[in-house]
């Protein structure tokens, strides 16, 4: 036993030392794969390179920490430093919708994009004042662990755990839907099989060591992630303004964009969007705020991606992991730097590209397109003159076919994917395939990453929760892990299948989860933290009120909108420019199709109604002071918990002593 | 067991630091983004960001990522100065 724990604070104190050649190494290998480029390799073999290589380093980490010790598997031992539990939350939480759509959304929506970087950022404020610390203090190996002890037994536990599920599964998905996309594109493989592929990845991590495998993995994937996106900005900016830093420099481009918008509309390659009309491809500025979402909209996304953020299990759990509540602390500040160094730069990467679009595309002939639009094109990602555009041929023909076009691309005549921008900017800038191979990889550790933990924060609360707490609270040690290990490959196995049937609005989906998370969660948290008179009755009344509105807006403006229009009074929502509804309401009610359930996006209400012009993203602004006010009320009825659970209370506020639950292993 | 009242002072003192980042945290998470529209009459010097974009996309989250670490410090000093800090 000493020698062992010898052997664990080596292991401890050679962190720095392991992961710098660890990174050397990376780097090394990029340059290794930049001579091979410059021999002639095809660019395919070193997309394979980079995905095999990262795959297996990942794989190799996971299976030599692999644990079967309970609080090894459960919170690593709860013995991961602060800097490094910071790293790796930063891969737990940037997901492939952070690394490859973020920038994209900026791109389009300008201004109202950064709504999101504001909302991922700002919630870990919350998360370190409000809740955290505390959770790390009580001692739990789950979210539903504290709610349960705190919220008198296994019915608060149950309802946690359906919150759980209910939210990690739908972003699990959306991510396993990612690497599958990720691989697809670089690697040719089949989309479904690609799905399949990225799962085995997955699996490797988070089967065998449980957290603790989880936390060195991430920490890699972290690595891998952050180089690869800063790569390609930094070597732009460096080619563009001389300066290595482009989140300084992208003002000069914004600055470039605001005159170049001017530029156009004066030359007639574009329309203004304006309160009088705004069709569809006109311009809206990049900087002008409240053209895409209203403010009511934009300022709800900001606040519910803030406390979803903080009441997000997969997120909370990272912070059981640290060895004392000082340094959960210092961790969540950690982590929140880690994620500026992506979350500042994305705006960067929507500048240089939408640059790149207004000057060397838009006003230019038709024939005198560069090259790599084309393959991009090919895939269906960008269209010109409504048409895809795989070659210069079928655009020059795609926009004769246009009365009275001159042959010059006007901003209306262009589409573009969001996904490109990304993953695009290496070859737009001009850099060798080897950039772009590592966006790949980097795009692949975020997905991964962000898959590990949720998969697991699933698997522990089916495991831990439900079989051990609710089922056989007498299962041996060996048991419950097999139990652990059996549910992830099962939960795993699932969201892959219904990732692989690419279900539509599946990034719509992620936003939903962050609400769903806020609806049910925050409020029994904050007041079980800070509110010693709540009471069980009064949480249990409020988590279930809370997250059932929540959810009933949600389903019932996207997939019943009939029924909600019909019988809970829904009006369309409205433009943030005109003003206007979105959809005539009382013609799609004439339709044959009006009360369909379950419709398709393109079905005239669907995700097109609401109560008070909110979007369903924001479903978590109803539900949670929904939660807040019938806690309060319900407590306030019901008799004050007992003296011992006060007790508790003021024991997990004081960072001194033994944590309150104690497991035995 | 009633709370002791060393626990109190502590809690209270931990309380206001609490609504005193929470106010920060509104500030520059909301209220300040507010005011885009004038703001953007400002350009910064030299960079060419209008104040209001560059507030929302940089710093604001800058103050947050000063704001965490502030925050660990001064809690753990609260802590300490009421004994209920953990050893070093």
């Amino acid at each position: 036993m000493a020698t062992q724990t010898t052997g664990a604070d080596a292991f401890y104190k050679q962190l720095g030392r392991m992961y710098g050649m660890y990174t050397g190494g990376f780097v090394a290998f990029i340059i290794l794969l930049a001579i091979l480029e410059q021999l002639g390799t095809p660019n395919k073999i070193l997309g394979y390179l980079f995905v095999f290589f990262t795959l297996a380093v990942y794989a190799v980490i996971g299976v030599a920490t692999r644990t079967a010790q309970l609080s090894e598997y459960y919170v690593a031992g709860r013995r991961v430093p602060a800097f490094y539990n910071g790293m790796a939350t930063g891969a737990d939480w940037m997901s492939a919708a952070s690394f490859v759509g973020m920038a994209g959304s900026l791109f389009l929506l300008g201004y109202d994009g950064i709504a999101w970087v504001l909302g991922w950022t700002g919630g870990f404020v919350l998360v370190s004042i409000l809740i955290g610390p505390y959770l790390r203090k009580f001692g739990a190996y789950t979210v539903p662990d504290f709610m349960s002890f705190r919220f008198g037994g296994n019915f608060a536990r149950f309802l946690a755990v359906i919150v759980l599920v209910c939210c990690s599964f739908t972003y699990v998905t959306a991510q396993i839907y990612g690497t599958g996309l990720i691989a697809s594109r670089f690697l040719g493989m089949q989309f479904e099989v690609a799905v399949f592929a990225g799962l085995v990845g997955i699996l490797l991590c988070a089967m065998l060591g449980g957290m603790r495998a989880v936390t060195w993995t991430q920490i890699a994937q972290y690595i891998v992630l952050i180089v690869a996106y800063l790569t390609p900005i930094v070597i732009l900016s460096t080619k563009k303004y001389g300066i290595p830093i482009p989140e300084l420099t992208y003002g000069q481009a914004i600055a470039e964009i605001t005159a170049r918008e001017g530029q156009m509309l004066k030359d007639g390659l574009a329309v203004l969007c304006t309160a009088a009309s705004c069709p569809a491809g006109s311009l809206k500025p990049h900087i002008q705020p409240f053209i895409n979402y209203s403010p009511l909209n934009y300022f709800g996304i900001i606040f519910c991606m803030m406390v979803g953020t903080a009441s997000l299990p997969h997120i909370l759990m990272r912070y059981f992991t640290t060895p004392s509540v000082r340094e959960a602390r210092q961790s969540v500040a950690w982590s929140l730097l880690f994620i500026f160094l992506l979350y500042f730069s994305a705006p960067a990467y929507a500048a240089f590209s939408k640059l790149e679009v207004y000057t060397n595309i838009i006003g230019q002939n038709v024939s005198s397109l560069k090259p790599w639009l084309f393959t991009w094109g090919e895939l269906g990602l960008i269209q010109i003159c409504g048409k895809n555009a795989p070659n210069i041929d079928a655009i020059i023909a795609a926009c004769k076919a246009i009365p009275g076009h001159a042959g010059i691309v006007r901003l209306q005549d262009f589409v573009i994917n969001t996904d490109v921008i990304v993953l695009s900017t290496p070859e737009i800038a001009g850099l060798p395939y080897v950039i772009s191979g590592l966006v790949a990889a980097g795009g692949l550790a975020a997905a991964l990453s962000t898959a590990d933990g949720l998969l697991l924060a699933i698997a522990n609360a089916l495991s831990h929760d439900v079989y051990y707490k609710m089922i056989d609270p007498k299962a041996p040690t060996i048991r419950r892990l097999t139990v652990a290990r059996v549910l992830l490959f099962f939960v795993a196995v699932c969201s892959a299948a219904l990732a692989s049937t690419k279900p539509g609005d599946i990034l719509a989906m992620v936003g939903w989860a962050f609400s769903l998370a806020m609806a049910g969660n925050f409020p029994a948290l904050v007041m079980g933290v800070w509110w010693k008179r709540a009471t069980t009755a009064g949480a249990i009344a409020g988590m279930i009120a809370g997250f059932g509105l929540c959810l009933f807006y949600l389903v019932c403006s996207r997939y019943y909108p009939g029924i909600g229009v019909k019988y809970f009074g829904m009006t369309s929502l409205l433009n943030p420019i005109t003003g206007l509804p979105i959809t005539d309401v009382a013609k799609a009610m004439a339709l044959p199709n009006a009360m369909e359930s379950w419709p398709t996006l393109a079905h005239p209400l669907a995700n097109k109604v609401g109560w008070f012009d909110l979007n369903n993203i924001n479903c978590g602004l109803l539900g949670m002071p929904l939660g807040f006010l019938v806690i309060y009320v319900v407590s306030l009825m019901t008799p004050e918990p007992s003296k011992e659970m006060q007790a508790f209370v003021d024991e997990i506020r004081k960072p001194r002593g033994r944590t309150v639950l104690v497991e035995k292993d | 067991m009633a709370t002791s009242a060393n626990d109190q002072a502590h809690w209270s003192k931990t309380t206001r630091l609490m609504f005193a980042h929470l106010g920060v945290w509104l500030f520059f998470g909301y209220i300040i983004h507010m005011f885009v529209n004038v703001l953007n009459k400002v350009t910064i010097p030299v960079l060419g960001f209008p104040l209001g974009f560059y507030m929302a996309a940089q710093g604001s989250l800058i103050v947050f990522v000063i704001m965490l670490f502030m925050f660990a410090k001064q809690q753990d000093n609260i802590d300490r100065e009421f004994g209920v800090a953990e050893d070093d």
